[in-house]
């Protein structure tokens, strides 16, 4: 295989030196088919779904901490769905379910997997381009698309889908049941349907370039833990979006077909509909076979993130490398059969529950051994705190908060009494939320410079963003645990409806603030994102001096990334302060890192790698 | 007291603010370093410490919470089974704390040690065996102990035996309200359906079938102490779920099947109204209302309602539609003979219809 790519390399060699590509306005940065430009155009994509599902949740904790009074902000935004001002239950409704989708499935999954799995894979193994830059390119406008029609329901007349980001039937089902399950929920459909296929021609892209296009002599155990992470993340993906399509495809047959795959003995409006036989639980048991290996296709490319840079910063290799692919492929298996523990009081058989509550907390293990690994990388390291550096220690901080109370909400027995209340949205918004968010912050702030042609984002204004956001995410998630014990369930509109729960008041006025306050700290990283694109100062073509290929790459651009011949690899990408066999000085002199480009020193020791 | 923590938080901020502003201005001066945007000595040694004062941030926010806002939990089970599931949760809640506690240290420590410097070698540690083996072990043994004992658990709360002095409730839940339907003298529920839903016949039990002639509905739910109570849900639109928190019971009510859970209430209602948790919280709640109320006749606006006496109530814990949020029914644990005196008063299924005729 790898003489047949390099005889193809050498191909491309040519025929680079004989013509210039000619690239117009649309195909350079409209219709592209270079992964670099298809990741950018991902990421930006992804910061404007950011920026509307943050505010979105913005709007919602306002409602939270002062019930039914009157803000002028909601006026502006909610027109005819704030009567005076005063947010009205429905679109209460309906600002949840779409925080959720955008967030978890425009952000943190194409956003986050689809700019930094474009922008790495080839650069990091070593490939001119995707195995297929056309379905690339498809792949991204079909991204495009979904999102677009996302934010149109946003507009539609009955307002957008409101049956919370699960959109369990019969509430999704019956365009009856609340005024957005008409046209807005069939638009949720549609713009998930086309998401789906988009994730799909991704993922196909991602592991078919992984096996087949690596450089010469970049072995499946030479590749940084990114790409492990990336090539793991698109075959979960790969196994388990198919079925969400199908759940989408059954309910929009149910809500306009009259099937009843989800539907049985209901009246409603007055009436008895007709449907049979069908169950809601089905829907539950497709919607969670993806709905929880999403959250690892959330997670799992932060954490390829935060090992490199971590491993980088630290100027250390990253402790445990097979074990952290142990874990990673560890966690991608369990991910696949625990979808189950979100529905242990469903009304599914209790064994079942058993068997879930298993697998779920089988699931810790792999994590445990991740997290214990990153605090052993940092251990005697040379830190360097980069603004990326900080927000992949923020990340291991979160993702042990987060993950830990998930030993909780995973065993069936105390699920009973925490689910669906704020415990759990303490604990996914600090396990996958946050976490993955650091992740992505990681990413940009280490890989800017590769993504605009060397310019660099300022790291002070870095500094503010990541302390503001790391404690301002805290004081929002924290105390929320609390109110979640105290059984204040998740999606009331208000919890002022009975007197039981006011002494809870202060405390959602206090994380209120404290999300408006971290929501504030964004803009500083977008302003600091989009002047660095424009004003950024170049820095060195490898400026956190990372052993990575994409390092070896110019600051310029060009179609193929290598002008010469693809650079072979020698050595896994971790050689960071190895010393000479006599210990005297850093394998190569005076410099501690070895880029994985060089090949084995004549006085240096041989590692398995 | 949130002012309190809201304080702390500002001031936090504001000192973030101060440190950075002072790099800022350290790294202006220095406009000459060649390393621009890459962390030199200055910024590792101002983060390295910036990484202590948010470790003490996040211990001092984690106490807090747990000082502060523990009184928000729930009191103790009003249910049999409640205290076993107290128990876990307490040794699951120590248990997690212990290593968060660990953990972030050694984070957040490390960090701070081990900051860069110009010349410093950090150590070149790819793998131990030994080590990875021992972590990985810990916690394989640790969570088979807690995997077991929560199964236990579990497996008795859900695959319960049933007493013969068992009472067989029937929760009903209909967009936005809740009924229940008790079986009655035979203890049998009648066969029900949506299809038999007409006039007053409202959650449509079978007319047909002589079970259901002695069943009784009623929009609150009273609940002998002591004795075991069998719910039997049916859902007549959407999914639902019956949360009961003082009882730490919970389960979706899921329409085109029929789902169950038991209990044994242990607290009566009256009980648990002289409890010192429940008299304290029923104190602060009342003046957070009065308050409330003295904002509320300064603007000329009706005062609330009065909230003196607190009861148990099912909540509805699954999104429904517009007034999910004000979905409940009010509980009542109470005697023996309270109870049969009150399920007397109430009408059958059988005489509600002959009334109707």
């Amino acid at each position: 295989m790898s003489a047949h790519s390099n005889a193809l390399d050498h191909a491309h060699d040519d025929h680079d030196a004989h013509h210039d590509h000619h690239q117009t306005f649309i195909s350079k940065y409209i219709f592209s088919t270079d992964h670099k430009m298809i990741s950018k155009q991902y990421l930006i994509t992804g910061l404007i779904m950011g920026i509307i599902g943050i505010a979105m949740s913005i709007l919602f904790r306002l409602q939270l901490a002062w019930p039914n009074e009157s803000f002028t902000v909601f006026e502006i935004f909610l027109g005819k769905w704030a009567p005076e001002g005063v947010m009205d239950p429905s679109i209460y409704l309906s600002l949840v379910t779409i925080h959720g989708t955008i967030m978890v499935f425009f952000v943190l999954t194409a956003g986050l997997s689809g700019t930094f799995s474009n922008l790495l894979i080839p650069l990091q193994i070593g490939a001119r381009d995707m195995a297929s830059g056309f379905l690339n390119m498809v792949s991204y406008w079909l991204f495009f698309l979904s999102a677009v029609i996302m934010c149109c329901s946003l507009f539609v007349e009955s307002g957008p889908a409101a049956a919370g980001w699960t959109i369990y039937p019969p509430l999704s089902a019956l365009p009856n049941s609340i005024s957005s399950a008409g046209t807005g929920m069939t638009l949720w459909l549609v713009s998930m349907a086309i998401f789906i296929a988009s994730s799909l021609l991704g993922s196909l892209n991602y592991v078919v370039t992984v096996i087949n296009m690596r450089t010469k002599g970049m072995s499946m155990t030479r590749l940084p833990l990114t790409i492990w992470a990336f090539f793991v993340t698109a075959i979960i993906g790969i196994v388990s979006f198919p079925v969400l399509l199908s759940a989408a495809l059954l309910l929009i047959m149910d809500r306009s077909f009259g099937t009843s795959f989800f539907l049985s003995d209901i009246y409603i409006g007055g009436e008895v509909l007709h449907n049979s036989g069908g169950s809601p639980v089905l829907f539950e048991h497709l919607f969670w076979f993806l709905g929880h290996p999403e959250v690892y296709i959330v997670l799992l490319p932060a954490l390829g993130i935060s090992s490199e840079v971590i491993a980088t910063n630290a100027r250390k290799p990253i402790f445990g490398y097979r074990a952290m692919i142990a874990s990673i492929l560890a966690i991608a298996f369990l991910s696949t059969i625990v979808w189950g523990h979100h529905m242990f009081i469903s009304g599914m058989n209790p064994f079942l529950g058993s068997v879930f509550t298993f697998t779920t907390l089988l699931i810790a293990i792999p994590s445990a051994v991740k997290a214990f690994n990153y605090i052993t990388t940092l251990w005697k390291g040379n830190l360097q705190f980069n603004p990326a550096m900080l927000f992949s220690i923020g990340l291991v901080s979160t993702f042990i908060t987060g993950g830990l109370t998930g030993i909780i909400l995973g065993d069936s027995t105390l699920d009973i009494n925490v689910h669906d209340t704020y415990f759990v949205v303490a604990h996914f918004h600090l396990v996958m939320g946050i976490s993955a968010l650091y992740g992505l912050f990681a990413g940009v702030y280490h890989w800017f410079p590769k993504m605009f042609e060397g310019k660099m984002m300022n790291k002070n204004l870095g500094y503010v963003h990541f302390w503001v956001t790391a404690i301002g995410s805290y004081a929002v998630f924290f105390p929320m645990h609390f109110i979640g014990m105290a059984g204040l369930p998740r999606r009331y509109y208000s919890n002022t409806a009975f007197p039981y729960f006011d002494d809870l008041a202060d405390v959602n006025v206090m994380i209120t603030i404290a999300a408006i306050v971290t929501a504030a700290a964004q803009l500083v990283f977008l302003y600091n994102f989009i002047i660095s694109i424009f004003y950024g100062k170049t820095g060195e073509k490898n400026p956190w001096k990372s052993n990575t290929l994409e390092w070896t790459t110019e600051h310029k651009h060009i179609h193929g990334n290598w002008a010469g011949e693809i650079p072979s690899v020698y050595r896994w990408p971790y050689d960071y302060s190895k010393l000479n066999e006599d210990e005297t000085d850093y394998v190569l002199a005076g410099q501690d890192y070895v880029p994985q480009t060089v090949p084995l020193q004549p006085n240096e020791e041989e590692m398995n790698h | 007291m949130t002012v309190f923590l809201v304080l702390i938080v500002i001031i936090l901020f504001a000192v973030t603010l101060w440190q950075m502003s002072k790099i800022y201005a350290l790294s202006k001066g220095k406009s000459k370093d060649v390393s621009g945007e890459v962390a030199n000595d200055k910024d590792n040694s101002v983060n390295a410490k910036l990484m202590i004062m948010f470790t003490v941030f996040l211990y001092f926010l984690m106490f807090y919470c747990f000082w502060y806002y523990s009184k928000f939990y729930l009191p103790e089970a009003s249910s049999e089974h409640g205290s076993k599931y107290d128990n876990l949760m307490f040794i699951s809640i120590a248990l997690i704390m212990f290593v968060q506690i660990i953990t972030q240290f050694l984070l957040h420590f490390f960090s701070y040690k081990y900051k860069g410097e110009k010349g410093k070698r950090a150590l070149f540690y790819a793998d131990n065996d030994k080590l990875e083996f021992i972590w990985t072990i810990i916690p394989v043994i640790v969570l088979a102990g807690l995997i077991i004992y929560g199964l236990f658990t579990w497996s008795d709360i859900m695959n319960f035996e049933e007493d013969e002095d068992a009472l067989v409730i029937e929760l009903y839940a209909q967009r936005f309200n809740w009924k229940a339907r008790y079986a009655g003298d035979d203890n049998t529920l009648g066969n029900a359906n949506v299809r038999f839903i007409e006039g007053i016949n409202q959650i449509g039990i079978d007319p047909s079938d002589a079970d259901g002639q002695d069943d009784i509905v009623t929009q609150e739910l009273h609940l002998p102490v002591g004795r075991q109570v069998i719910f039997k849900l049916r859902s007549q639109d959407v999914l639902h779920s019956a949360y009961m928190p003082h009882f730490r019971a919970q389960m979706n009510v899921v329409p085109g099947m029929i789902t169950q859970f038991s209990f044994t209430p242990t607290v009566t209602t009256e009980d648990i109204r002289t409890t010192d948790y429940m008299k304290e919280k029923m104190r602060t709640i009342q003046k957070i209302r009065n308050d409330r109320n003295k904002v509320l006749a300064a603007a000329g606006e009706p005062a609330l309602d009065d909230y003196d006496e607190f009861d148990y109530y099912l909540l509805c814990n699954k999104i429904c539609g517009e007034s999910h949020y004000n979905m409940q029914m009010k509980i009542i644990v109470e005697s023996e003979e309270d109870y049969e005196a009150w399920i007397k008063q109430q009408e059958t299924f059988k005489a509600s219809i002959a009334d109707q005729e």
